[in-house]
């Protein structure tokens, strides 16, 4: 365990003194600039380099900084108030798993239709195939537009892209899983006279499990981004997506930082959840069988 | 003849939900702010190609440098770090994790870093491919059957003569993965970057506005040119993929 | 016979391996002198230690105790020295090299010009009856061809020493009869030293000047069998008493090593 953490925690602690170096270049010439307007012509590298680090709006905020915005903005502020990121977080995890349930259902549903009915796979899969070559996120700001031509606002606009975009990528996975087991033990149902129906729940099923899990996880990330871009797109009723246009907006890096470390520590948690459970499902199942 | 046969049912289904789109809108007379019909965006599309094809090359030329260099730097990486097991543990978690956060979150700073021009679009696709690069193509370094590196042992051969003759080939499907897989998210990633801002023009900007503008058709046209877009780019990957694998034998039996 | 034309002396070599289970051994007190142009047949069940002999005289495992000499040097020495050639249980050919590129892998390595390149990969062709298939590529040919291509491989920079681990272990009954006698045929015009691990008993005693039958747990030499056929042998020789006799002896040297771990 320990050959693996300290690995780790090495580069980690790299990637922090890249991160104070970069942020000291980076914000110099503007934090000189400051000192110039002030008329402060007495300052020592030292101060330059303190202050650097310390700036309001800086190129490269330290991460200090955004360690002390988010204490502020998650811990110190209450979860109800809308300055608050435990606000925003939540509207994009809940948009992000309505999403991703619908996302995951549809897919599973479309799966199970294209390994049953031969004519759909040959139609539909190339299609889909295809599609994970297009950047079907460029038509997240439309489907916003067009649910609102419908008064379908609030959530609904920003959970149907999370569930569109988690949607092709459990598609494909659970098409492959339920095609992974071999020729063999389909021809070992064919000899029981198996209906379908007995193929997919007795084998097709239990043998897509490992890529149920990877689905799920690719799935559950490209909610996330989905329920992020819409927000983007779609900035009035806040979420994390908001949060990173208004900061860019008013350029106000350390929030964006903020928001952006938000974000990403809700991505790693669902997806953690998942590894988990998945790892603990298909542990079992292996000891049952 | 069997690609021909292949080929049918999906290009019968496609052709038949555009006729079906088409029959439906004209049909029961959907509003061109909701869905446009197939042939009104194609003729929306026709008219614009001038604007389409100057957001194309606004926004291909943030793709194309930022795919070069973050898959450049991610294979570099991979050879770095491939002598030391140590940085290898603690580098490539590290890049499964990110694999799964929403990186496109990177956009906004970017455009602040780098101005709205395609320089900050390219800086986001950087991020974005070179840790899918990174991954894959260390994956691919380590693939060599053990049988084989005891070949190159039997012959006394050193560090790099194994790279060289050995590692480098056997992971280049590996490399070619990535190189796949970058080729969608460098173009999601250069549209994304386009909502935050540019210089009023390119594929992501176009989308935005017209958006506003409520003028649909015009956005579907601008899909239309980037999942053409996508389907080529991956495309001409997956071609470069075989001949390179082809190039790579002939090259060496002479 | 003087030890000065010993091309391999095994001395007292023990080998353990560790396992998350404890340590395996997998040799025990293994001593053996090995002949300049003999060819050694190493017979014996699964887990005898014959393929971590053959790989701890190539230097790719490293005796635990004891000592190994290749030629007069450490099997680090001889390894660095190119002394010898190895072929493995399967071919192990790069798909992206055609036939000929294969061969020439190890003469790019130890950097012979390209002329020189052409000339021996011509001759290792000829050798293994591969000539005009140069320009194939492995996935290319049957599996009999490419584990003759990886003996030309193995040739190709001229090793006085060949080190063959079960190289035919995967092929079928016919193929391989007909690559052992290839193998005789070339080890008679060479006049190379050959070190054959296999687990096929009529293989072993055809092929051998001398047969060294090891037993498992731990993986020692059970006995040495010292018997000659003449060089130029053919396939009809196992129908002749004398090889069902050596197979016999084999075969019970085999059961007997075996017998104490049923």
């Amino acid at each position: 365990m320990s050959n693996r953490i300290i690995p780790l925690l090495t580069v980690l602690a790299a990637l922090f003194a890249v991160w104070y170096l970069a942020a000291a270049l980076m914000n110099a010439s503007l934090q000189r600039d400051l000192f110039a307007n002030n008329d402060n012509k007495s300052y020592t590298t030292g101060d330059l380099i303190n202050s650097s680090l310390n700036m309001e709006r800086p190129k490269l905020p330290a991460p200090h900084q955004i360690a002390s915005e988010l204490y502020k903005l998650v811990i110190a502020t209450p979860p109800s108030s809308k300055r608050g990121l435990v606000f925003h977080a939540r509207i994009t995890l809940e948009e992000t798993l309505i999403g991703f349930a619908i996302g995951a259902a549809l897919g599973i549903g479309l799966a199970v239709l294209i390994v049953s009915i031969p004519l759909l796979e040959h139609s539909l899969m190339p299609w889909i195939v295809a599609s994970q070559t297009v950047p079907i996120i460029a038509l997240a700001p439309m489907i916003v537009v067009i649910l609102n031509q419908f008064d379908i606002g609030g959530m609904t606009p920003k959970a149907a892209i999370a569930a569109y975009l988690s949607f092709f990528p459990i598609t494909v996975g659970m098409t492959k899983g339920f095609r992974s087991p071999d020729p063999l033990q389909l021809d070992l149902m064919r000899t029981y006279s198996a209906t379908s129906a007995q193929v997919l729940t007795k084998l097709r099923a239990p043998a897509s499990l490992p890529f149920f899990f990877a689905s799920m996880r690719i799935g559950v990330a490209a909610a996330l981004v989905g329920a992020v871009v819409a927000e983007v797109t779609k900035s009035e009723d806040g979420g994390l997506g908001a949060r990173l246009l208004a900061g860019s907006y008013y350029g106000q890096t350390v929030q964006i930082w903020a928001a952006l470390f938000m974000a990403a520590a809700l991505s790693g948690i669902l997806v953690a959840l998942i590894d988990g459970i998945g790892r603990l499902t298909l542990k079992r199942w292996a000891f049952l069988t | 003849m069997k690609a021909a046969r292949d080929l049918l049912p999906p290009l019968v289904f496609g052709a038949a939900v555009l006729l079906i789109w088409e029959g439906v809108v004209r049909l029961a007379g959907v509003p061109s702010v909701i869905l446009p019909a197939p042939s009104a965006i194609g003729e929306r599309f026709v008219h614009s190609i001038p604007t389409l094809s100057a957001d194309f090359l606004q926004t291909i030329r943030g793709v194309l440098a930022g795919y070069l260099i973050g898959n450049a730097t991610g294979l570099l990486v991979a050879i770095l770090i491939d002598r030391s097991p140590f940085l290898q543990r603690g580098l490539l978690p590290l890049g499964n994790l990110v694999s799964a956060l929403p990186i496109i979150g990177v956009a906004p700073i970017m455009v602040m870093w780098f101005g709205f021009d395609w320089p900050s679009k390219a800086a986001v696709v950087v991020v974005m491919t070179f840790f899918p690069m990174l991954v894959n193509a260390a994956a691919g370094l380590r693939s060599a059957g053990s049988m084989e590196r005891d070949l190159m042992r039997t012959y006394g051969a050193g560090y790099g003569q194994t790279l060289r003759k050995l590692r480098l080939p056997s992971a280049l499907p590996f490399v070619f993965n990535a190189l796949k897989i970058n080729t969608t998210l460098s173009l999601i990633g250069a549209i994304v970057a386009e909502f935050f801002g540019t210089p009023t023009v390119g594929m992501g900007f176009r989308i935005s506005t017209e958006v506003g503008h409520l003028s649909i058709d015009m956005v579907w046209a601008t899909i239309v040119v980037a999942a053409v877009t996508g389907s080529l780019f991956y495309a001409i990957v997956a071609l470069v993929e075989r001949r390179a694998t082809f190039w790579h034998a002939s090259y060496r039996a002479k | 016979m003087a030890t000065k034309l010993n091309t391999i002396e095994i001395d007292d070599v023990s080998l353990t391996f560790p396992t998350s289970d404890g340590p395996v051994q997998a040799l025990s007190g293994v001593s053996l002198d090995i002949v300049k142009g003999e060819f050694v047949s190493f017979i014996g069940p699964s887990g005898c230690g014959k393929t971590t002999l053959l790989r701890a005289i190539a230097d790719l495992e490293a005796p635990t105790s004891g000592a190994i000499r290749v030629n007069g040097m450490s099997p680090q020495e001889a390894r660095l020295k190119r002394a010898y050639g190895y072929v493995f249980q399967a071919p192990a050919l790069y798909p992206w090299r055609t036939v000929a590129s294969n061969i020439a892998l190890p003469l790019e390595i130890m950097g012979v010009g390209k002329a020189e390149r052409r000339n021996r990969v011509e001759r290792g062709l000829e050798l293994v009856n591969l000539k005009g298939f140069g320009a194939k590529f492995p996935w290319q040919l049957s599996g009999g061809m490419q584990q003759r291509a990886s003996i030309a491989r193995a040739l190709s920079f001229d090793p006085e020493l060949l080190l063959m681990d079960e190289p035919f272990g995967a092929l079928d009954e016919i193929v391989r009869d007909m690559l052992n006698q290839q193998l005789l045929q070339l080890w008679d015009k060479t006049g190379k030293t050959v070190l054959f691990v296999t687990h096929s008993i009529p293989e072993a005693v055809f092929l051998y000047t001398r047969i060294v039958v090891m037993s498992p747990r731990p993986g020692r030499i059970h006995e040495v069998i010292d018997c000659r056929f003449p060089r130029n042998r053919t396939l009809d020789i196992r129908e002749t008493p004398e090889f069902l006799d050596v197979a016999h002896r084999v075969r019970l040297g085999l059961r007997a090593g075996h017998s104490y771990d049923v």
